[in-house]
């Protein structure tokens, strides 16, 4: 188990720094650079020009750069941003990573509690009608654009209904020292909207996902032995078809981890929420280096971290793999 | 001996059809009437697509969807219609009156949990257990089905096991609920012979010990000598024949029984080439006419192809014997 976690651990050292590499040159390759989208409207000299670029270091040699970069990355310091100066980008990014775990969290949650619990009964009733229609259910949901159905959700439930608010993450007017249940409560009812947008869209993956597993282990032996037993059907059902199902959806959580720094962001921009999302949109219109260098970093972070999750959840799970 | 009181198994007229994928259904167990008295074996044998194992999952409302027993079908637990009971009434005849052992103990337990916790629930599953005590009775059973170091395997996974034990396994969670009766569903196919020789062994040995009535599944008459009491042989989704098992193997009435006697290898006797049946057993949307044998039968009379033979009571000292062939039957066969 040590022996796997060191491998494990120094593969993902490996894969993130690889990851470092290409995102830093690739996003120099991209046309258009920080300084002009600055100063685009303003008349500027070429000595003031210089300054500036000075003073990001961008007359530097890419190389260089990337040394300036790294170095100082090590020691924790992601730099400056250009378009938020003098805005520190590690500051603005842990200003910003709350607001995405809750958002993103909620995602999951939903996504892999309801998810999960629809695919086992879609297994279990399959080809009847409730199988039927939350196949067919959750895949309009699939099909909806997230903006799209944001939108319709704001339409209804804010804008004529008045039942949710409709942007931000909290009411501006609350009072700040106002009971800490009210302030939960206010929190809940802004997080609702957005939430539920992201699960909607994805929660299909997981629903398919799992019905497939669980209909592929529904027909091994082990269930009709377990069924002989005299089990009840939800012993069956779970204890025995479900922990032997829920692998597939493991590699799927793997792959969905990111959402919890991602999010998305055209939900985020809809519903104004103060996530990293809408941070990084922001980044890449301003050609920001640092800032989008590091919403990227955070992003590869967690695919990696995925990826670590679901082989330490196969360990934890499987004993084939743990005991072999 | 058939006793005068009630069997304590009694299938009557047992048809299972299945939807024809190409319209109409399929019956392929189709009527099929045997009875199990109490601390009996009784060897239900015919070679792969007869119908046995639908039968024996059919006794516990195991088909596999979307099969259906057909109604006229009864199979009675001593005063109880099994085919009536759903729900609780049902999973409370399921491995407590009626357990079943399967053919693959490679995959008949569950991978993720340990052997011993699938004992376990196999004993929660029927009556109310402390954790200590179900342990300890969990172990007693792995000892009592000749499992080494029992102790130490109750935290075993089935891929740290053997086949063998693991049939074991399986065995001593068939023994958890004290059934009256045990389905033995080729339980030895999957293993190597000289495990499958300890394997009948055993089943023996904890038959009389516990007086249990032994269904055994097989496609294998060789097995069945010296272990079952009687044996119903079966094709074609009925049941051609059925003796005792020193009366069958004296003197096999059915021509597909005889059929299978000489497909058995034996020891002592330098035969070059064995003898199988030709042709295979017909598909369930292809019962032939008549005696559905007829196809494959060296004995065949022109009414074969027409005419159903009657189920035939014969003569016998021993249990009962009935016979599916108008050979067999009482009026002089017509040349």
């Amino acid at each position: 188990m040590i022996g796997w976690l060191i491998r494990r651990g120094l593969q993902a050292v490996l894969t993130f720094a690889a990851a470092i590499v290409i995102l830093f040159f690739l996003m120099r390759v991209t046309p258009g650079d920080p300084l002009m989208r600055m100063t685009e409207d303003r008349q500027i000299s070429v000595a003031e020009m210089a300054r500036l670029k000075h003073r990001f270091g961008l007359d530097q040699p890419l190389a260089l750069q990337f040394i300036t970069f790294t170095s100082a990355a090590i020691r924790g310091d992601l730099g400056v941003s250009i378009y938020r100066y003098p805005d520190r980008v590690l500051d603005l990014i842990v200003a910003r990573l709350p607001a995405s775990l809750l958002l993103g969290g909620t995602v999951l949650l939903l996504n892999f509690t309801i998810g999960v619990w629809l695919g086992v009964l879609q297994a279990a009733r399959r080809g009847q009608f409730i199988d039927r229609w939350l196949t067919r259910l959750s895949l309009s949901g699939y099909a909806m654009p997230s903006f799209w159905l944001a939108l319709v959700l704001v339409y209804f439930l804010s804008t004529r209904w008045r039942l949710l608010p409709s942007a931000q993450m909290t009411d501006p007017l609350l009072d700040p020292s106002a009971p800490f249940a009210v302030r939960t409560f206010d929190l809940l009812r802004h997080l609702l909207m957005p939430a539920f947008t992201l699960a909607i869209v994805t929660i299909a993956a997981t629903m398919q996902y799992q019905r497939t597993a669980m209909l592929e282990v529904l027909r091994l032996d082990f269930v009709l032995a377990a069924r002989a037993r005299g089990l009840t059907e939800s012993q069956v059902r779970w204890r025995h078809a479900w922990r032997n199902a829920l692998f597939p959806v493991l590699t799927l959580f793997g792959l969905w981890l990111p959402i919890l720094v991602s999010g998305s962001v055209f939900v985020e921009r809809i519903f104004n929420w103060p996530g990293l999302g809408s941070l990084a949109w922001e980044a890449i219109n301003g050609r920001d280096y640092p800032l989008l260098l590091g919403t990227s970093m955070i992003v590869t972070l967690l695919v990696i971290l995925g990826g670590v999750c679901t082989d330490l959840g196969y360990w934890l799970l499987d004993p084939r793999v743990r005991r072999p | 001996m058939s006793s005068p009181s009630t069997p304590l198994l009694e299938v009557r007229d047992l048809r299972i059809g299945f939807p024809n994928p190409r319209g109409g259904e399929v019956f392929p167990v189709d009527g099929v009437s045997f009875r199990l008295d109490r601390g009996e074996t009784l060897a239900l044998v015919g070679e792969s697509g007869c119908g046995k194992s639908l039968t024996s999952l059919a006794l516990l409302q195991l088909l596999p969807p979307p099969g259906r027993v057909l109604s006229g079908s009864s199979i009675k637990l001593e005063e109880t219609e099994i085919l009536s009971l759903r729900g609780e009434a049902l999973r409370a005849i399921r491995g407590r009156r009626i357990a079943m052992i399967f053919q693959d103990p490679m995959t008949s337990l569950n991978p993720v949990l340990t052997v011993g916790s699938q004992v376990v629930e196999a004993l929660t599953a029927h009556r109310r257990w402390s954790r200590a005590d179900a342990k300890a009775r969990t172990i007693a059973l792995f000892e009592e089905v000749g499992i080494p170091d029992p102790a130490q395997r109750f935290a075993a996974y089935p891929h740290h096991l053997s086949g063998g034990l693991r049939q074991r396994i399986m065995i001593a969670m068939a023994l958890a609920g004290e059934p009256d009766i045990l389905i033995a569903d080729e339980p030895t196919t999957a293993l190597d012979v000289t495990v499958q020789a300890q394997i009948l062994e055993l089943l023996d040995r904890l038959r009389a010990a516990r007086g249990m009535a032994v269904l055994l599944i097989t496609h294998d008459l060789g097995l069945v000598a010296g272990r079952a009491d009687r044996v119903a042989v079966m094709y074609a989704g009925q049941i051609v024949e059925e003796a005792g098992t020193t009366d069958l193997f004296e003197r096999p009435s059915h021509p597909y029984t005889r059929g299978l006697f000489r497909s058995i290898p034996r020891l002592h006797e330098s035969v070059l080439r064995l003898s199988p049946i030709p042709g295979t057993v017909p598909l369930p949307s292809a019962w032939p006419s008549g005696c559905r044998f007829h196809p494959r039968c060296a004995e065949v009379l022109a009414r074969c192809s027409t005419e159903a033979p009657l189920n035939t009571e014969l003569e016998t000292t021993g249990p009962a014997r009935r016979t599916r062939c108008w050979l067999a039957s009482p009026l002089p066969p017509r040349a």
